[in-house]
């Protein structure tokens, strides 16, 4: 089996008393396509949210690339409401914001577009690019670095070709119709040059056609970057029709985990799905 | 019209209207009485826009709503004051409470103490910043609100009374040594700030403004990005409060009370939050409207023998208020809103008659 990128271990997250993700660990390897899904309001964007530094998790670590990159135990008063089986077993506190996973080399989209509205198509994926820059604040300001600032400029552009998106690149992002938008959420998170693409539900909103051509747009991104991809997604055609792998979970457990045609036979994730008659 | 070609008329018409500018000033300095309201409303309009355009740095690019501009122009103006007022006419400024000592003989040069205003502002900023930073929106509005109070009060306390001269200000603060100085001093600042947010570090401002979620997933760190904002809208602030001390040629504590960061949040306002040019070209508008236009409301009128009704001290401060209302109400993006002025219009209206004409034959 190929090298493992991302590997969450044992992560719980409680807000309270309320455990949002109970125990999870996955694992996603070096150029796979993996889904993550399951009912309304399983825990599934509050893994994503941990994995990207927006919750210090209440229990648990998770290792990027060979590297331990967030890591956590129960402190304070989560002491008493921790509801998990760990204590004791996480001994370091690494609460990355999440600017610093993303410079590691995670990049995200948002369930709900999160896009910088006023800015253009081109601006939006300038911004990416801030993060790799090497000029501090007085060069760039008084144009000393000209060159870095056109080479920037060029790799936008040249993302945006490959994307299909340059003839709309001095568009007001929130004028882009909405499959674009997504396409442009996507773009602008591989201009952080990311080698894990985590996207929460990237076909959220999408008709079908559009949804289609997402699919291609996912698998032509990762041969073409080289990347590796963690999605959330309701749609199962999508799921089923581009995941290598895909873990289910269930009121924040994971409830199974295999390749589309193991999920599609599972009888757990049938129960959970279409819920189980009470009273046989 | 091809897009090199814009960019080129669009600079051709930038530079006319900056040459049109400086010929103004040059009339006004030459050709009109020393009184002239006009060279009021130019001086300290430029002075408002300098202030107004860092005030935008904040509220309008980096989406941080700021109410702390007038304690940073005040610890510019002190600073400035403080270390440029004559020794020789020391004795007469602090003839009260005495000098402190080492300040007796200290006496630095206009531009270095223009400098060290802004450099104490940021100084100050930095200081403040890292805890006030973490708080938002209103809060964020609230602390930087009290933070301008305490340094007025503080300035203006007995404890400073060496230093600040306490309740009774400071005086014979440097004029400006010609008609020009504030316009190049306010130029070059303006300057600085728009090539800032032409950079890479001012769209990251405007990232922060627009979705500061989305922006920290793009690994922006909010902190130092917001940090930095801070700094350089008060750095600006405290210039700007260095040249309204020269300007008015003495200040107290009072002169910098909350009054001037709403006034500056009004030109902001009506100017768009988020535009520069829009900041100046309402900073002049507002002073011209308050110190000259407007003038007449506060005088009591008489036509014949008929008193014009409301006409009395204090109302021209009504209108203003009417007049920031119905800006909110019905112009919530201001003049400019967040566009910069270019000469686009005036292309497009070249090009119409081109085709026009050709049409034509």
């Amino acid at each position: 089996m190929s090298e493992k990128v991302l590997s969450v271990q044992d992560i719980t997250m409680q807000f309270g008393g309320v455990v949002a993700v109970n125990n999870l660990s996955l694992e996603v390897h070096q150029g796979e396509i993996v889904s993550l899904i399951g009912p309304n309001g399983a825990g599934k964007t509050t893994a994503f949210n941990v994995i990207t530094g927006v919750y210090a998790p209440t229990s648990g670590a998770v290792t990027f690339g060979g590297k331990t990159i967030i890591s956590n135990y129960p402190r304070g008063k989560m002491k008493k409401l921790y509801a998990g089986e760990n204590n004791g077993v996480y001994k370091k506190i690494l609460e990355p914001t999440p600017d610093k996973i993303t410079k590691l080399g995670i990049a995200r989209t948002f369930q709900n577009i999160r896009l910088f509205k006023e800015l253009t198509v081109l601006e939006n994926v300038l911004i990416a690019k801030h993060m790799r820059m090497k000029a501090n604040i007085v060069t760039d300001t008084f144009l000393l670095n000209w060159k870095e600032e056109k080479k920037m400029k060029e790799d936008a552009l040249e993302l945006l070709r490959i994307l299909d998106l340059y003839a709309l690149k001095d568009e007001k992002s929130s004028a882009l119709p909405y499959g674009k938008q997504r396409h442009l959420e996507i773009a602008r998170a591989l201009a952080t040059e990311p080698s894990l693409l985590l996207l929460d539900e990237p076909a959220a909103g999408l008709n079908p056609q559009e949804t289609d051509e997402l699919t291609e747009f996912i698998r032509k991104v990762r041969d073409q970057f080289h990347l590796t991809v963690f999605m959330i997604e309701h749609h199962m055609n999508l799921v089923m029709d581009i995941s290598d792998r895909i873990y289910v979970i269930d009121f924040g457990k994971m409830i199974a985990n295999g390749t589309p045609n193991e999920i599609q036979n599972n009888q757990r994730v049938i129960d959970a799905y279409l819920g189980v008659a009470e009273d046989e | 019209m091809t897009e090199k070609k814009k960019t080129q008329l669009n600079l051709l018409f930038s530079v006319i209207a900056l040459l049109i500018c400086a010929g103004i000033l040059y009339y006004v300095n030459h050709y009109t009485k020393p009184t002239y309201m006009l060279r009021t409303v130019l001086q300290l309009g430029a002075i408002y826009a300098l202030v107004a355009v860092s005030m935008n740095l904040l509220n309008g690019f980096t989406g941080l709503f700021s109410l702390g501009q007038a304690g940073f122009m005040a610890v510019g103006a002190y600073t400035f004051a403080i270390f440029t007022i004559p020794a020789q006419s020391r004795p007469g400024v602090y003839y009260l409470y005495g000098v402190a000592d080492w300040l007796a003989n200290l006496q630095l040069p206009i531009w270095a103490g223009l400098v060290l205003a802004g450099l104490v502002a940021a100084i100050l900023a930095a200081l403040i910043g890292a805890p006030v930073l973490r708080l938002k929106s209103d809060y964020f509005a609230i602390a930087t609100l009290g933070f301008a109070e305490i340094v007025r009060i503080i300035a203006g306390s007995s404890p400073m009374n060496r230093v600040t001269n306490g309740s009774l200000g400071l005086k014979m603060i440097p004029k400006f040594p010609n008609f020009y100085f504030p316009f190049i001093v306010v130029g070059i600042c303006i300057l600085i700030v728009c090539l800032l947010i032409r950079s890479s570090y001012g769209r990251s401002f405007k990232a922060i403004r627009e979705d500061e979620i989305a922006a920290e997933a793009m690994g922006i760190n909010l902190a130092t990005h917001k940090q930095l904002s801070f700094i350089i809208s008060s750095f600006f602030a405290g210039v700007g409060g260095a040249l309204m001390g020269m300007y008015l040629g003495a200040i107290t504590s009072t002169t910098f009370n909350i009054t001037l960061t709403y006034n500056i949040l009004l030109i902001v306002v009506i100017g768009g939050m988020g535009s520069v040019t829009g900041s100046i070209l309402s900073a002049f508008l507002v002073i011209a409207g308050r110190e000259w236009w407007l003038r007449f409301l506060d005088m009591e009128t008489y036509i014949g023998a008929f008193q014009v009704p409301l006409l009395k001290n204090g109302f021209r401060m009504v209108v203003f208020s009417v007049i920031l209302m119905l800006v909110v109400l019905f112009f919530r993006r201001g003049i400019m809103g967040m566009r910069e002025f270019n000469w686009n219009f005036m292309l497009k209206r070249l090009e119409k008659k081109k085709t026009g004409g050709e049409g034509l034959e």
